[in-house]
C-alpha cells in the first residue's frame, strides 16, 4: 500500500515540476523545479529498487548539473523578458506537436498491451547476483563485462571537460599576470652587468 | 500493484514534456537545455524501470552512461552559451545563424 501511495506520489510531483520547468517565467525558477524533478525520478527509481542509479541521479544532476544551470543563470545578465516574447505564439503548434507525440506513444503502447509486440527476454546473464546488494551487482558487471564501455564513458567525459575549457578560457591582456616560465629563465648574468667607469668620463646607459 | 506500464506512461509524459518545453521556449537556450535534461531523465527513468522489471542489469549499465554523456552535454551546452553572450551580450537563438566559424 505504502510503495503505491509513494509511486502515485513521487509520478505527480515529477509530472507537475517538469510542468513548471518548461512554464515557469524566471530560468532560476525553472533550474530549482528541474532539481525537484531529479529528486522525484530518484524516489521513482529507488522504489523499483535501483538504489545506486537513484544515487547517482542525486550526485550528479543535483550536485553537478543543476548547479552548473544555476550558475551560468545568475553569471549572465539577460532580459528573460523578451526571451519569452514568442512564448504565446508558439503555444498551439507546441500543444498540438505534444499531443499527438503522446498519441503516437499511447498508440505504440496499447500495441504492446494488445501482445502484438514481443519484448526481448533476459536471459539472466545480468540479473542481479542472489543476496548481493544492487550496487555490488551493477560492480560486478561495470567492471567485469563493461569495462572498456566504462573506460569510454571516462573518455568523454574527459574530452567533455577539455572542450568547456578550451571554449570558455581567454587571455586576458588588461590584467598583468605572472609569468613563472620567464622568471625561472631569467638569470643574473642577463639582468645585470658590471662596468668599471673611468673616473671623470661619465657612464653609459 | 505497480508495473511496468505505470513506469512506462510516467515517462512517455516526461518526454513529451520535455519536447513541449523545447517547442514553447524557442529563444530561450538555458530552458532548451533543461528541457533536453528531462528527454535524458525520462529516457533514463525508462530504462531503470525495464532493467528492473525484466530483473537484468544492463540497462541499469547504459543508464549510466546516458547519465556520462547528459552531464557532458550540459557542460559544453553551457560553456557554447557563455562564449556566445560574451560576444553578443544575449542568448536569443532566433539570431544563432550568425554565429560562423
Amino acid at each position: 500500500m505504502i510503495h503505491i501511495i509513494a509511486f502515485y506520489l513521487f509520478a505527480v510531483l515529477l509530472i507537475a515540476s517538469a510542468v513548471l520547468v518548461i512554464m515557469s517565467r524566471n530560468p532560476v525558477h525553472s533550474v530549482l523545479w528541474l532539481i525537484l524533478a531529479f529528486f522525484n525520478a530518484a524516489g521513482l527509481m529507488v522504489l523499483v529498487g535501483a538504489e545506486f542509479i537513484a544515487m547517482l541521479l542525486v550526485i550528479v544532476y543535483v550536485g553537478a548539473v543543476a548547479v552548473l544551470f544555476l550558475f551560468v543563470v545568475m553569471m549572465l545578465d539577460i532580459d528573460f523578458a523578451e526571451l519569452r516574447a514568442g512564448f504565446v505564439k508558439n503555444f498551439p503548434l507546441g500543444i498540438l506537436l505534444a499531443v499527438v507525440l503522446l498519441a503516437e506513444l499511447v498508440l505504440g503502447f496499447g500495441a504492446y498491451r494488445a501482445g502484438t509486440l514481443k519484448l526481448g527476454e533476459a536471459d539472466g546473464t545480468a540479473a542481479t547476483i542472489a543476496g548481493r546488494s544492487n550496487i555490488e551487482s551493477i560492480g560486478a558487471l561495470l567492471y567485469g563485462e563493461y569495462l572498456f564501455l566504462f573506460e569510454a564513458a571516462g573518455l568523454v567525459l574527459l574530452v567533455a571537460m577539455i572542450g568547456a575549457i578550451v571554449l570558455t578560457h581567454r587571455e586576458r591582456t588588461d590584467t598583468r599576470g605572472q609569468n613563472v616560465s620567464k622568471q625561472n629563465k631569467r638569470r643574473a648574468e642577463d639582468a645585470t652587468v658590471n662596468v668599471k667607469p673611468e673616473v671623470g668620463k661619465g657612464v653609459t646607459l | 500493484m505497480i508495473g511496468i506500464e505505470h513506469y512506462v506512461v510516467v515517462s512517455s509524459i516526461l518526454f513529451v514534456l520535455g519536447v513541449l518545453g523545447i517547442f514553447l521556449n524557442r529563444k530561450n537556450v538555458i530552458v532548451i537545455l533543461m528541457a533536453i535534461e528531462l528527454i535524458l531523465l525520462s529516457v533514463n527513468l525508462n530504462l531503470v524501470a525495464f532493467s528492473a522489471f525484466l530483473g537484468d542489469l544492463v540497462g541499469q549499465v547504459f543508464a549510466m552512461f546516458v547519465l556520462t554523456v547528459a552531464a557532458g552535454e550540459a557542460a559544453i551546452g553551457l560553456a557554447i552559451l557563455v562564449i556566445y553572450f560574451r560576444g553578443r551580450g544575449t542568448i536569443a537563438v532566433d539570431d544563432i545563424h550568425r554565429m560562423r566559424g
